[in-house]
């Protein structure tokens, strides 16, 4: 079942250029629909338990010892959710789309299958080849269907990212060494962590930037706005709400448990190095004028949140209930923060289909004419800013509740000034809401027309779930929680 | 001793195929010369069915000089289907050609010396092979008889003539400080030998070998011959006697392992893939891009010839890596010759003209990057999991930082691909047929890696 939800994308892509050209959109949209069927499905049946289900492993590469092997667990099975919701939403999003629509449809198809096969995968091999894969996806995205100076932007993305996914491959090699018979099987290096001392300390410096880069935390952030602001806005959603997951799930799923003495040796660094992406991220947010960039960097602040929160989880001597909130806040982050900047990068893509710009100071007054745009709007950044009752608010709390919480006074520290980011966030996104939506009219603001059905019907379920969360946590957390009481204590170890 | 002449069948069968072709050469009409590349074409895949057979077999070593183990058995397979691959990529241009049948007999001859270099272990044999690799390789290039290919005739022989020669003088040296040329007596007798005798002796014999695999500091003649030879033998001179090349030079490192090796043969292995790299980032011309190419990737093959005897990793990832790269690269020139164009503005629009021919070349660029699933990159990840094994970490990571510089130079080749077509597409069928062949199979090689790597 498993393998059918991940290769159904691109056995669909690959049947595409039979099918006439009209069809093409719903028959993408199809794929889609029925990928997120399969995927709810295999949550239904998985229950609240922990423990691996739908687990594969087939031989690959025998003589190095790495496999096909899948499985879902708490932490897969809500990103696989969020990719398959996120990459529905983006076909029905680009179903006015007339610009080689076969092409984009196969693409975002192979990257949807890339993306799932990743959240997936249970060998690092496999894990990395997806990873490296979907650079290879986004790449053609932003240069075939990108604008402004989209090919030194989709260069720049491809070469940064690539460094950063050989990095990561050398602190695979890392582990695979390590390891006593040398495999790549992430279930065998997570039941034996494979290193300590020094070589420990080195691999998780590899894997971290590798994942680092892609996360992104400041200071490998600098691919990101170039690379966010020339994409397609369909392109934007996916690179901000699954692909930058891919990153902090990696640190969850790999650093964490095969690198436990080092993780908790470096605990101090990661909590820096998130608090300096929630406040650096926050505040150039607040000075830009592109509305673009600001969701960019705003997703620099959130992964911020995310990186702290592991960070805090890192501190074996804190309050073991804490650090598990903070793991549990942390997930929950990711699928929160893929719902909203999903929602946000396409609410700026109808802008600029409307009047091709980004610039703030050009728009004003969009409430008066495009009032159910402006709604969407309102909300998303509500929900970004992490106002109660929107899903921002109960990863947030949760990941403040449990660094602080965790009782040692560098987390205490940490903490309460990473609430900063909470207000500069809030301020930046009122000053959007000011400027834009309320205000006086701009130059562009005649052109914008409200939004059109396909585009309602793309936002409307990523805010409504985003409000599902916000109000009825209980499901998704539930399915966290035991993942993240196991991380918790195979970090402890 | 084993002396059974059935032991050497593949090999046999290129000779005779070779000999065949000559024959029927020379008393075939001009105009009418296929049977000569058919039974050229016959031979090597006689010769694969032999090769594929003794693979299945123990290893084992004919005439004290000539081992069939794993290393030869996948230098035979590489060898005789890239070799297969360019007789096909060559029968289009060269038909009605005054002295086609000349020109297939030649690629076998070579190819047949380039299997040697990577079967012998006797210093003696090492020449010999050598120059049997080497001579037809150098009328090869000449062959157009125009002035860019006599140029490069010229160039590919005085450089391969003048380290033949060092390469023979080392040779000289070491079977006398080692009391012996077979590797097996060379191994106890370098022991004791002069340190200073054997390290120059080592040095002189390295500059033959390295000529042969187009790295550092023997690269010269790469990038002009690349350009003026025909593409055909563009294809092969890059392609093919490099296999044997890195054959050899793992050979010798693994059995012998004089003292120095590790560090002289990475630091030669990064100063070519550096080298390979900065070269190639100007380039407009793709023949001379995708020479520089495969002097960077001839730098990459260099890391687990250097980590020889340190690490269980380096014979798997020297010998996945080398078929990776054959594939790869005759994917990438079998477009070349398929498009007809030298300029990188020529590919603008192939994507549309010509979709299968686009796909194939995209698939062999990003094949040579090393994005998975492409062969590359299983042969890469071996790569960089052998050095670090070999606690030559720095290694590793100059090779890291050398892929992404690549990255660079193989998109600027990617990027016209997709605009808008600019001319009539290129009609060469067989051409189109081969390099598909290619990317499909490089993309098999690293989807279905654990069956070639277990064999």
């Amino acid at each position: 079942m498993l393998n059918l939800v991940i290769f159904l994308p691109l056995a669909v892509a690959l049947a595409l250029p039979a099918v006439p050209r009209r069809a093409v959109p719903w028959a993408w949209i199809g794929a889609c629909v029925l990928d997120l069927a399969l995927v709810i499905g295999m949550w239904a049946a998985h229950g609240t338990g922990g423990g691996v289900a739908y687990e594969t492993n087939v031989r690959w590469i025998p003589s190095v010892r790495a496999g096909y092997h899948v499985g879902v667990d708490g932490l897969s099975l809500p990103l696989l959710a969020l990719t398959a919701v996120l990459f529905a939403a983006c076909a029905v999003y680009s179903l006015r789309q007339t610009h080689r629509v076969r092409a984009f449809a196969i693409l975002f198809l192979f990257l949807e299958t890339v993306c799932l096969g990743l959240f997936a995968a249970l060998d690092l091999l496999l894990f990395f080849v997806f990873f490296d894969l979907s650079i290879v996806g986004m790449y053609f995205v932003i240069l075939l269907w990108g604008h402004g100076d989209r090919t030194r932007s989709a260069l720049q993305f491809f070469l940064y990212t690539f460094l950063g996914s050989l990095v990561l491959l050398l602190g695979f090699i890392g582990l695979y060494l390590g390891a006593d018979p040398h495999t790549f099987d992430m279930v065998e290096l997570t039941r034996t962590p494979p290193l300590s001392g020094g070589p420990a300390g080195l691999t998780l410096l590899a894997v971290g930037i590798g994942l680092g880069i892609k996360t992104p935390v400041v200071p490998f952030h600098t691919w990101l706005p170039p690379a966010h602001t020339d994409a397609p806005a369909a392109g934007s959603a996916i690179l901000a709400g699954v692909m930058l997951k891919m990153g902090t799930y990696g640190l969850v799923r790999i650093a964490m448990p095969m690198l436990p003495d080092a993780w908790r040796r470096y605990a101090p660094v990661f909590l820096i190095v998130g608090l300096a992406g929630v406040l650096y991220g926050a505040l150039v947010a607040l000075a830009q004028d592109d509305v673009k960039r600001l969701v960019a960097y705003t997703s620099v602040n959130h992964m911020g949140y995310i990186v702290l929160a592991l960070g805090a989880a890192g501190y074996a001597t804190g309050d073991a209930d804490a650090r598990r909130l903070a793991v549990t806040g942390a997930v929950t982050q990711m699928v929160s923060h893929g719902l909203v900047t999903g929602a946000l990068f396409l609410l700026c893509g109808v802008l600029y289909d409307r009047a091709g710009s980004y610039d703030l100071g050009r728009f004003g007054g969009i409430a008066r004419g495009a009032p159910v745009f402006a709604a969407l709007t309102a909300v998303a950044a509500f929900a970004s800013l992490g106002l109660p009752g929107l899903s921002g608010f109960v990863a947030e709390f949760q990941i403040f509740a449990g660094t602080i919480g965790s009782g040692t006074a560098a987390t205490a520290v940490t903490g309460a000034l990473a609430v900063l980011g909470i207000l500069v966030t809030a301020a930046l996104f009122l000053r959007v809401l000011h400027r834009a939506v309320l205000g006086p009219p701009g130059e562009l603001t005649p052109l914008v027309t409200d939004v059109r059905r396909p585009e309602l019907a793309a936002l409307v379920p990523l805010l409504a779930l985003s409000l599902v969360i916000g109000v009825a946590p209980r499901v998704l957390l539930d399915t966290i929680e035991p993942l993240s009481a196991a991380v918790v204590a195979l970090v402890g170890r | 001793m084993n002396e059974n002449p059935a032991d050497l069948a593949p090999e046999l069968c290129v000779l005779a195929a070779a000999v065949a072709g000559l024959v029927a050469g020379m008393f075939l009409p001009r105009a009418r010369q296929w049977p000569a590349p058919a039974a050229c074409s016959a031979g090597l895949v006689a010769g694969l069915a032999f090769a594929g057979a003794a693979a299945a077999r123990p290893g084992l070593t004919a005439f004290d000089a000539f081992s069939v183990d794993a290393i030869t058995h996948v230098t035979r397979i590489t060898v005789l289907g890239s070799t297969l691959a360019v007789v096909l990529l060559a029968a289009g241009p060269v038909r009605g050609h005054p002295r086609e049948s000349e020109h297939h007999v030649l690629i076998l001859l070579s190819a047949l010396g380039t299997i040697m270099l990577g079967a012998s272990s006797d210093l003696l044999v090492l020449v010999a092979a050598y120059l049997l690799a080497s001579v037809p390789a150098y009328a090869l290039a000449g062959f157009g008889k125009d002035a860019p290919g006599t140029e490069a005739a010229l160039k590919y022989y005085l450089m391969g003539a003048l380290l033949g020669v060092f390469m023979l003088g080392g040779v000289t040296l070491l079977s006398g400080v080692g009391r012996g040329t077979a590797y097996p007596v060379l191994r106890t007798g370098l022991a004791g030998a002069p340190p200073a005798a054997v390290a120059a002796g080592l040095v002189a014999l390295l500059a033959g070998l390295l000529f042969k695999a187009g790295a550092v500091p023997g690269h010269y003649w790469v990038p002009d011959v690349t350009e003026g030879a025909p593409p055909a033998v563009a294809a092969y001179v890059t392609t093919v006697p490099k296999i044997g090349a890195f054959a050899a030079l793992y050979r010798f490192g693994a059995e012998i392992s004089p003292d120095g090796w590790p560090v002289l043969l990475a630091v030669i292995a990064a100063a070519t893939m550096t080298l390979g790299n900065l070269a190639a980032f100007g380039q407009d011309n793709v023949r001379r891009l995708l020479a520089y190419s495969t002097v960077s990737q001839a730098g990459y093959l260099l890391v687990p010839v250097a980590m020889a005897g340190r690490s269980d990793l380096a014979r798997p990832a020297l010998l996945y890596f080398v078929a990776a790269y054959a594939v790869t690269n005759l994917g990438a020139f079998a477009v070349v010759v398929a498009a007809g164009r030298d300029d990188l503005a020529g590919y603008a629009g192939l994507l549309r003209a010509s979709p299968l021919l686009g796909l194939s070349l995209v698939v062999c660029l990003l094949g040579f990057v090393g994005t998975p699933p492409t062969a590359v990159f299983v042969g890469k990840v071996l790569m960089f999991g052998a050095a670090l094994d070999g606690d030559h970490a720095w290694l590793a990571a100059v090779a890291a930082v050398n892929t992404v510089a690549s990255v660079f130079y193989y998109l600027r080749w990617i990027v016209p691909l997709f605009r808008r077509p600019s001319g009539p597409p290129p009609p060469a069928r067989g051409a189109t047929a081969i390099a598909a062949a290619a990317a499909l199979l490089s993309l098999a090689l690293g989807i279905a890696g654990g069956a070639a790597l277990a064999a």
